[in-house]
């Protein structure tokens, strides 16, 4: 984005922030657009310290100029660059820890990457700060011969519960969305899904109580 | 490679056009192989070669863009039929990158575009061209910004012949050579009819849609697209009525719209007063007329308050 369409655009949202009394902000931890031209998706960073340090700013500048805290979100990714210099969970640690945010986990999205790029999900669930942890997101995907798409048009699978009962243990009872907004079923179908979530809060809250 | 050379290599392999067959070109933009291009800046992995996972990224974004545009211009979809209008997407996207950091505005050039380049729309030129501003004149009218309105009343106490009125920015005033808001509306209704239909019913209809644009006869219309409860509609009017409303959304004070239009008409207000009265009686009860806006957030401001303090 250009500086002064940036300027514009952040303007109007800090406008919507205040009327709005929006507490915190989130966006993915990606780009999707160079020399003011978009891709309208959510491209994966290279993992290197310059994109860390220039993401940290751009992450500080936009929370000081919308007094707002900023919480980044994981994405899913289908290819890796060779420039990388570290894991996914490192470059995020590294950005989120140089810019002081938040982080908006996305357990579906580690899922899939871990499955398109072979890692450990549990590496990365485990890696995260958990304190910085301030909203789960959790969705379906879909699975293809050689790699699997997130695209939040099925219901959550049990490997992404797993992962998301281990978020839940690391990082306590936290406010949690499902993504489902293509080929949506009924409501009660959705709804059903979504209330899933609610066997490992509860577990997280018995625990912390003993 | 640093993350701005890494960024456009990327970007400019993501918006490379697809073959015909809908997969990844096996040339980069600068002619060297794909498969090379792709190896310099992606890692392969046990499954996938650096040119199948730069082509995840390439198809992405040209499904993702065509369905949109689809979904913002079905009418033109309909009158070009969708091999060509396929081919016209293309080569407006190649042309015309998105600008926007919202999909909502992908076609805002498209008039334009193809204003300099008709041979994208073959043979029906004049209405692909009509059909293109209607539907981004849809678009504009759904989510285009809505100021305080005037009520009649408001109106009616500084009635005269120097008064300047403003028109909310929803409303689109617009002429047309053809018809295509019968068509368009044909189309949504197939659309909201259809969608539970089996693929033979569909194409029944859609070959009904493709006669309905072959017979579409050359006639002006004066349209009106507008909002009422978040939904669009449009306004079919006369040419004095048009003439009248775009005078007043230039500017132009109430007496100059109404002279420039009746002169221009051969007609005289006198005669048509009843009339006129009427359009304004219906225009203001359909909140067409607004403060300007910094009056708006004035008046808001001042309604804020005064219910913070209650």
């Amino acid at each position: 984005m250009g500086i002064t369409k940036a300027r514009c655009f952040l303007k109007r949202l800090k406008d919507l922030v205040k009327r709005t009394k929006t507490p915190w902000l989130s966006d993915h931890l990606c780009w999707g657009s160079v020399d003011g031209r978009y891709t309208h998706d959510l491209l994966p960073m290279p993992y290197t310290l310059e994109a860390a340090a220039k993401t940290a700013q751009k992450i500080r500048d936009v929370r000081d100029y919308l007094e707002v805290p900023i919480a980044v979100e994981n994405v899913s990714s289908y290819a890796e660059f060779h420039v990388s210099e570290m894991t996914e969970w490192e470059f995020l640690n590294e950005v989120v820890e140089r810019a002081d945010c938040g982080i908006l986990l996305d357990v579906n999205n580690i899922y899939v990457s871990s499955q398109n790029h072979s890692f450990n999900p549990f590496d990365y669930v485990n890696s995260v700060p958990a304190e910085r942890v301030a909203q789960i997101h959790i969705a379906g995907h879909s699975k293809y011969e050689k790699y699997i798409l997130d695209t939040h048009d099925h219901p959550v699978i049990d490997p992404v519960w797993k992962l998301y009962d281990r978020a839940i243990q690391r990082v306590g009872h936290t406010a949690t969305l499902l993504e489902w907004d293509d080929s949506i079923p009924t409501f009660r179908e959705v709804h059903n899904e979504a209330l899933k979530a609610n066997r490992f809060l509860a577990k997280s809250v018995l625990a912390r109580a003993v | 490679m640093n993350l701005l050379t890494l960024q456009r290599t990327m970007a400019k392999a993501v918006m490379h056009p697809l073959t015909n067959s809908e997969h990844m070109s096996k040339h980069a933009p600068g002619g060297e192989p794909m498969s090379q291009h792709a190896a310099k800046f992606i890692k392969p992995n046990d499954r996938l070669t650096s040119f199948e996972r730069l082509e995840i990224y390439n198809r992405q974004y040209w499904w993702r863009l065509m369905s949109s545009l689809a979904e913002d211009f079905p009418g033109l979809q309909a009158v070009l039929g969708n091999r060509r209008f396929e081919a016209l997407c293309k080569a407006y996207l190649v042309a015309r990158p998105s600008r926007s950091f919202t999909l909502r505005n992908l076609g805002h050039d498209l008039e334009l575009w193809l204003k300099k380049n008709p041979q994208w729309a073959g043979s029906n030129q004049a209405i692909a061209l009509d059909m293109v501003r209607l539907e981004w004149a849809d678009i504009e009218a759904f989510d285009g910004a809505a100021y305080e309105p005037l009520q009649p009343a408001d109106i009616a106490k500084s009635a005269g012949g120097n008064l300047r009125l403003t028109l909310q920015p929803y409303v689109r005033l617009l002429k047309f050579q053809y018809p295509v808001d019968a068509l368009v509306l044909e189309i949504k209704k197939f659309n909201n009819d259809t969608e539970f239909l089996s693929n033979t019913f569909r194409e029944r209809r859609k070959r009904k849609q493709v006669s309905a644009v072959a017979k579409l006869k050359r006639k002006t219309i004066f349209l009106a697209v507008h909002r009422v409860d978040y939904s669009v509609y449009f306004r079919r009017m006369t040419a004095e009525e048009y003439g009248l409303l775009v005078a007043i959304q230039k500017g132009k004070t109430l007496g100059q719209a109404i002279d420039a239009t009746f002169s221009k008409h051969s007609k005289t207000f006198a005669a048509d007063l009843e009339q006129v009265t009427a359009w304004f009686q219906n225009w203001s009860n359909l909140g067409w007329f607004c403060a300007p806006p910094a009056k708006s957030a004035k008046a808001r401001k001042i309604r804020e308050r005064r219910s913070a303090k209650k």
